[in-house]
């Protein structure tokens, strides 16, 4: 493991911002910490940093416990949430600062700034301040500042939050190219699933100072543990009550169901698709149609509880009010002791994942 | 309708607040110089060239320099401590950097006589350093005294103009800076410095026009005319004499500390003008 969490505490007064946070990240890797807003999150990154001190525990970074390691000295790169780019100096000078600070050589020190300028695609605007560039190109310039000094680290707190949705999918590739290109491990914070699963190599998720889950992000997506990562990550739908749901009747009391909209099947009565799974078949009305832009999200009432299912818009039209054939393949089941996939019963020996 | 309205409310406004500003404040400073040069200039060399005068513009400018540069280092201390650090009393350490706005000068200035007068109970204290260090400091009625009294009312100006910049700026970026290795002189140096610039040399013009003009808390502390007067007590001893001679050089010497003022009211607009052509 390139870096380390090992138990790390940390209280802000009463409110406990990380509780035995442990996990590692290999050299290369871009992960991200997901979570929502007030999870913890960027308390963990800013302990990685050493902008904050943990209580307890240790941080690992190259084998080396650098618990008393000023922020100065850990060799990390640090980009913040609104950048804070020095606002007093140009653009050549923010991404001169910590070659300068270092007394580098002036002509190495120039020669890196170029460099890092046409890494980021802003030539011939290198005399300009921080308030003459756009959102898009401020982010370019805190990255390039950052790894101007050749850290070993990347950390970045919310890349994206300040910058707007359209652009924000052009940077997020152009972050992700641009980390493989240096090929340097990098931390980033963020509170957006989406763009989790989008850049990152692996999410470790937190939730209320805790680590709930990590891993690839399909495998958090396939196989959430808790049932915070299951509505955190992807869309679903939490039942109440399964009580007369045919295929579920046994030994669900106690448990806390969550289902997503692809293990929900909704039909019409004459599709002959789905003849030889009628035996499982539910009665649904639908209560409301969403275009999705490449989709309909159809809201099911079936025996009593709401179930939300995609509908590809090459399929037969549907109005609100109609019955459907409903069919739930699986779902998933979460107790104290952890999590499981429960296929309907009686669709056993077909294969569901062929439709 | 609606314009036309609003048209003569502004005219209105206007009208008022010229009459206001002749009748208090124009009308009054062209008296002063009026009296001033009523014996012609002659006279008026003659009162400012007067040792009394020039003393009294010493000890002025002393305590204006002294005060400036104590009050712009605990300024700079305070408002460091008040916006970068937590800590419990923070709230009571920003109140009581007020305090000099909101008490009478005459008061700071009995204040220190009640502690280092006679019969104060910090005077066997002064003796005993001074008896140690075979020196003879008076912390009351002496030059010193005159500082000090001047230090107290007029150190808010500087924190207080410099306070709501360091807020406005955040950690954020000399936490940068920090975790690119900088020291924390360098980050005072490149960082919070160009930030904070225009508004303590602001502080500092306005702390200096304060400490010309200063009277309650000196007054206090002073009686040795010639000796500890500043150019205040000069003009109201001048006034206070009765004769007609003496009146117009008080005036004479008045229209010196209105000259001061003026060059550092036209200071402080420079600066005002060049702070905010530089705000980014």
């Amino acid at each position: 493991m390139y870096v380390e969490m090992k138990e790390i505490c940390k209280k802000f007064g009463d409110y406990e911002a990380a509780k035995q946070i442990s996990f590692g990240i290999e050299k290369g890797k871009l992960v991200a910490l997901l979570g929502p807003s007030g999870s913890g999150k960027t308390t963990i990154l800013r302990m990685l940093a050493g902008l904050e001190r943990q209580d307890r525990g240790d941080v690992v970074i190259e084998g080396k416990v650098v618990n008393d390691v000023p922020a100065s000295e850990r060799g990390i790169g640090f980009v913040f949430q609104n950048y804070a780019l020095f606002r007093y100096m140009t653009v050549y000078d923010n991404i001169a600062f910590g070659l300068k600070v270092q007394k580098a050589d002036k002509q190495k020190i120039h020669a890196r700034v170029m460099e890092m300028v046409s890494l980021i695609g802003l030539e011939g605007l290198e005399k300009r301040y921080p308030n003459q560039l756009s959102g898009g190109q401020r982010q370019r310039v805190a990255f390039a500042r950052a790894i101007a000094p050749n850290p070993q680290l990347l950390l970045l707190d919310e890349p994206f939050a300040a910058i707007d949705a359209k652009v924000r999918k052009d940077l997020r590739k152009w972050l992700k190219d641009m980390i493989q290109k240096v090929g340097i491990t990098s931390i980033f914070v963020t509170h957006d699933q989406e763009e989790a699963v989008e850049v990152a190599d692996d999410i470790i998720i937190i939730n209320e100072g805790r680590l709930e889950q990590m891993g690839s992000p399909i495998a958090i997506y396939k196989n959430p543990k808790t049932p915070f990562v299951a509505q955190f990550i992807g869309t679903s739908t939490v039942l109440e009550n399964m009580v007369g749901f045919k295929g579920y009747d046994d030994a669900l009391d106690g448990k806390k169901v969550i289902v997503r909209p692809e293990f929900v099947e909704a039909f019409k009565s004459d599709n002959k698709k789905f003849a030889n799974m009628m035996n499982a078949v539910e009665e649904g009305v639908i209560e409301n149609v969403v275009f999705r832009g490449s989709y309909l999200e159809l809201t099911l009432l079936v025996n009593g509880v709401r179930l939300t299912t995609n509908r590809s818009l090459e399929r037969r039209h549907v109005d609100i009010g109609e019955k459907m054939c409903v069919l739930l393949y699986r779902v998933y089941l979460f107790d104290d002791k952890g999590a499981e996939i429960r296929k309907n019963q009686l669709l056993k020996g077909i294969d569901v994942e062929a439709l | 309708m609606e314009e036309r309205s609003s048209k003569i409310a502004k005219w209105c406004l206007i009208g008022i607040s010229v009459a206001f500003f002749l009748l208090m404040l124009i009308v009054p400073l062209f008296e002063v110089l009026y009296r001033a040069l009523a014996d012609g200039l002659e006279a008026y060399g003659t009162a400012l060239g007067a040792k009394t005068t020039l003393s009294a513009l010493k000890v002025t400018l002393l305590a204006t320099v002294i005060a400036v540069v104590v009050n712009t280092v605990f300024g700079l201390i305070a408002s460091w401590l008040v916006t970068k650090f937590d800590f419990r009393g923070k709230n009571v350490l920003s109140t009581l950097i007020d305090i000099p706005f909101s008490i009478s000068p005459v008061i700071a200035g009995l204040a220190y006589i009640m502690t280092f007068g006679r019969t104060g109970w910090a005077k066997p204290l002064l003796d005993g350093i001074n008896e140690a260090l075979g020196t003879d400091i008076a912390l009351v009625f002496s030059v010193p005294a005159v500082v000090l009294a001047t230090i107290f009312v007029t150190f808010p100006f500087i924190s207080r103009e410099i306070i709501p910049l360091l807020y406005a700026q955040g950690r954020d970026e000399e936490e940068a800076a920090a975790m690119m290795g900088a020291s924390g002189f360098t980050i005072f140096r490149k960082i919070t410095f160009p930030h904070i610039r225009w508004g303590l040399l602001y502080g500092v013009i306005l702390c200096a026009a304060r400490a010309f003009g200063e009277f309650g808390a000196v007054y206090a502390v002073s009686k040795a005319r010639g000796k500890t007067f500043t150019l205040p007590l000069e003009i109201d001893a001048l006034y206070m004499a009765g004769s007609a001679d003496s009146i117009t050089q008080a005036f004479a010497v008045s229209s010196l500390l209105v000259g001061m003022a003026l060059i550092m009211l036209i200071l402080k607009n420079i600066v005002e003008y060049r702070g905010k052509r530089d705000d980014l």
